[in-house]
């Protein structure tokens, strides 16, 4: 049996009294753009620093490619493959874009030129060509949204996690940008995505997961997902379920 | 490895050569000398802090280390003065070893940071001033035997060429980091640790290893003092005076770039000697000249004079064009 890509077991993240991420069970069998969803506070976002490393879970493990990654420092991770970008953005602001991609390059391609060479190419797969000397704080949000997937990119990871980077964007940004997604995807890359605009999750993913509360509640493909009651409840409201039955009825 | 952006360093490195070597009145050479010293001092301080965002306030630490390893060798063991020159510079970044692993392993950074390394450098004064190794309060002399195998020399030219080349090596260090993986991984922890580790950067290892370049770098300078002065007491190796010159100088001068400690040590050293022209010999003067001076650096002129140089250039030639 061929290990998953990445195993999630029971896990457990609680903030003082709070449980964000409540016995989390999944696994990814690698391949493919899957989309995790849920309402403003269900975990989504916890759930990606435990598998990213920058929180340690209080119970439960993390697997990837089959070794238990669960104690590892986000660094180490980024090493074995796993690359993510931040809800808010974290640009290296005194950096211009070439420079900001190249330490993400630097990952694999410890020689400066390499790294630099690089970058280039990566800027160029997100749309961000043009501006490689433009410092980071000039770029706008979508600008912005951009060089987080490039620099992740850069490190050339097996999973991308992207944390909401459709949200901010407006619908011509967000119809530019979901190519670039499925490109990433095309070469191999196993790309996990919080997202909240749903037109772009439906376009993009073939399988959701739903968190609500630090549970998952539901997986399956976006039909079912969204067919799901337990999901319009917890996710999309009374309202939301009504105006989906109605598109429905008259698409 | 290409040497061009190495050159502009060469030249301003033959360009001090050369004006010290024309104008060698003793007071000159001697201003120069102490200008040099502080200078590495601030290469070292720069490298930390001004490339990695990690602000030491006990850069004499690493400084005192520096000398007294430099003159303790020499003096108590005979060890060859160019030995244990190079022996008190490795001893700084001993020192900088354990001061950042305990540091960083703790998770102290921005004022924190500060704070500890400061405790250790004072810690570190009180222990010298103390302890019978170091001569206690009464200092550790260099017999003087002015020969070239001894690192003392009759003149103060040759020295001063000496002090010359280390800074010249430490601006290069500083540039190699620049354009390395190392460089750029420093700048990164600078920026925002969280994303650079989610990049694959093992920040503490970067800390750490920016921390004993730049502990070594800093107690060259130290030991180069131990040197040139021939005495060591606690309270100049290991006094806050230096603390403030290595970081006032990179702040004033343009931090995180490659001549800006040259140049703030530079300013500091000609500012300060103009002011105790006019206020005479009135103690403590050139501190609070640079007290003032890092206040309206980090006021009005965030990359420091080099970065005004820079920006007065660039208006200068919107308004000629």
């Amino acid at each position: 049996m061929i290990a998953p890509l990445l195993a999630l077991e029971n896990l457990v993240k609680r903030f003082g009294g709070l449980a964000a991420v409540d016995g989390v069970s999944l696994a990814l069998p690698g391949g493919g753009i899957i989309g995790l969803i849920g309402p403003n506070g269900a975990g989504k976002t916890t759930l990606f620093s435990l598998i990213a490393g920058s929180e340690t879970p209080n119970d439960g493990r993390v697997l990837f490619d089959g070794e238990d990654i669960t104690r590892l420092p986000p660094n180490a991770r980024a090493a074995r493959g796993v690359g993510r970008t931040f809800q808010i953005t974290q640009p290296f602001a005194g950096l211009s874009v070439r420079e900001n991609i190249a330490v993400g390059a630097y990952l694999r391609h410890p020689r400066r030129d390499d790294a630099r060479a690089r970058a280039v190419q990566v800027a160029e797969r997100v749309g961000l060509g043009g501006r490689l000397d433009a410092p980071a704080s000039d770029l706008t949000v979508s600008g912005r949204k951009r060089l987080e997937v490039a620099r992740a990119l850069a490190t050339e990871p097996k999973l991308l996690l992207l944390d909401e980077v459709l949200a901010g964007l407006n619908p011509s940004e967000v119809r530019d940008f979901a190519p670039v997604v499925r490109a990433i995807a095309a070469e191999g890359v196993t790309v996990l995505m919080i997202e909240h605009v749903m037109q772009a999750v439906m376009s993009l993913c073939a399988h959701l997961y739903v968190l609500a509360q630090g549970r998952l509640i539901a997986e399956g493909s976006p039909l079912e997902v969204t067919g799901d009651p337990r999901v319009i409840e917890a996710y999309l409201g009374k309202g939301a379920a009504r105006r989906l039955e109605t598109e429905a009825a008259h698409g | 490895m290409s040497l061009r952006p190495y050159l502009p360093i060469l030249a301003v490195a033959v360009l001090l050569a050369g004006v010290v070597s024309i104008e060698n009145s003793n007071a000159f050479a001697n201003g120069m000398v102490t200008a040099m010293i502080a200078a590495l001092a601030g290469y070292g301080w720069n490298l930390l802090g001004g490339y990695g965002g990690q602000y030491s306030f006990g850069h004499a630490a690493f400084f005192g280390a520096g000398a007294y390893v430099d003159a303790i060798l020499q003096m108590r063991y005979g060890v060859n003065a160019y030995v244990a020159f190079a022996l008190g510079a490795s001893a700084a970044g001993l020192v900088g070893l354990v001061v950042g692993y305990l540091a960083f392993r703790a998770g102290l950074r921005g004022s924190y940071f500060a704070l500890i390394t400061l405790a250790f450098a004072e810690s570190m004064r009180v222990v010298a001033n103390a302890a019978s190794i170091t001569g206690g309060a009464a200092g550790t002399l260099i017999k003087l035997d002015p020969a070239p195998a001894n690192f003392q020399f009759q003149s103060r030219l040759p020295f001063l060429w000496i002090a010359i080349a280390l800074v010249a090596f430490a601006m290069m260090l500083t540039r190699a980091i620049e354009r390395r993986r190392f460089g750029a991984y420093l700048i990164a922890v600078r920026e925002n640790e969280a994303a650079a580790r989610a990049l694959g950067v093992d920040a503490l290892r970067v800390k750490l290893q920016a921390t004993v370049i730049s502990a070594a770098l800093t107690g060259l300078a130290g030991a180069l003092y131990a040197q040139y002065f021939l005495f060591v007491d606690a309270s100049i190796a290991f006094g806050p005076g230096i603390s403030i010159e290595a970081l006032a100088g990179p702040i004033i001068g343009g931090l995180g770039t490659v001549f800006g400690p040259l140049v703030g040590a530079l300013a500091l050293h000609a500012l300060g000697e103009l002011a105790r022209s006019i206020a005479g010999r009135l103690p403590g003067v050139d501190l609070a000249l640079y007290g003032a001076l890092l206040i309206l650096a980090v006021a009005v002129a965030r990359d420091g004079l080099q970065g005004l140089a820079i920006d007065v250039a660039r208006k200068w030639r919107v308004r000629t064009a």
